[in-house]
């Protein structure tokens, strides 16, 4: 499934890399600690978390991430949207916990 | 054979992983088994991240030839003291600030042990930390 249709069903924010929304989403990782996202998370993966610098680009791209998705209402720093820009990999936005958006975009890509 | 050096500044988290980024299209470019990258980039980008945690300074020696990647990693800082304790799963000296930003969580060694072939760690407590990893490239 692609980002932008999962922004859409989901009504997530686009904060930045607008470029990446046709990036295909495989699963998706939950995690705030990085090294876990970076021993664990796959290739495709939308990454799920409450952290907003530029690190977390920098991982999503070493990995090859598909998006980032912040969750209860946090927003990109200016670096990280601007890095999220550069790499084409976007960084969307939800005013829900971790628990229930994961919730939701784990049902939606079980289908 | 290829060789490749970049300098790390401690405490400078808004260039972690600039070396790791740039190692990766180089073997991108060099068709290496993507397989073979991944491991490679997560290993690296964590050995990178521990000298922007803990260290003064460092530099990235990089190593490529047919048959194997060498990465040395050698910084000026605090050190290890005991090198079994720093290699457990969940043990971290990284301050509150470090870890408020997610890293500090005790996996980056084991991360950098279970994506590389060979792995020596030599450290001086208030000297500095050499960190050396070898990847085959054909297994």
């Amino acid at each position: 499934m692609k980002v932008a249709e999962i922004a859409e069903k989901l009504n997530l924010k686009v904060f930045s890399g607008k470029e990446g929304l046709n990036n295909e989403v495989t699963n998706g990782y939950t995690s705030d600690l990085l090294s876990d996202v970076m021993g664990h998370a796959d290739a495709g993966n939308a990454w799920i978390t409450l952290q907003t610098h530029k690190n977390v680009m920098a991982i999503a791209s070493l990995k090859d991430l598909s998006a980032v998705i912040l969750v209860k209402g946090f927003e990109p720093e200016e670096d990280m949207a601007a890095q999220s820009n550069e790499e084409g990999i976007p960084v969307l936005g939800t005013s829900e916990e971790a628990f229930t958006i994961s919730g939701k975009l784990y049902g939606m890509l079980q289908k | 054979m290829m060789h490749f050096e970049y300098h790390v500044e401690g405490g400078n988290f808004t260039k972690a992983g600039a070396a790791s980024s740039q190692l990766k299209k180089i073997l991108k470019q060099l068709n290496v088994d993507p397989k073979i990258i991944k491991r490679i980039v997560v290993a690296l980008y964590e050995a990178e991240v521990n000298i922007v945690a803990h260290a003064f300074e460092g530099d990235i020696f990089i190593d490529i030839d047919t048959e194997k990647i060498g990465i040395k990693l050698v910084d000026q800082g605090p050190g290890i003291a005991d090198i079994e304790l720093a290699m457990q799963k969940g043990y971290s000296t990284a301050s509150p600030s470090v870890r408020e930003m997610g890293f500090g969580a005790g996996m980056g060694l084991p991360n950098i042990k279970n994506n590389s072939d060979e792995l020596k760690i030599t450290s001086q407590v208030n000297i500095g930390t050499t960190v050396e990893l070898v990847t085959y490239l054909n297994q």
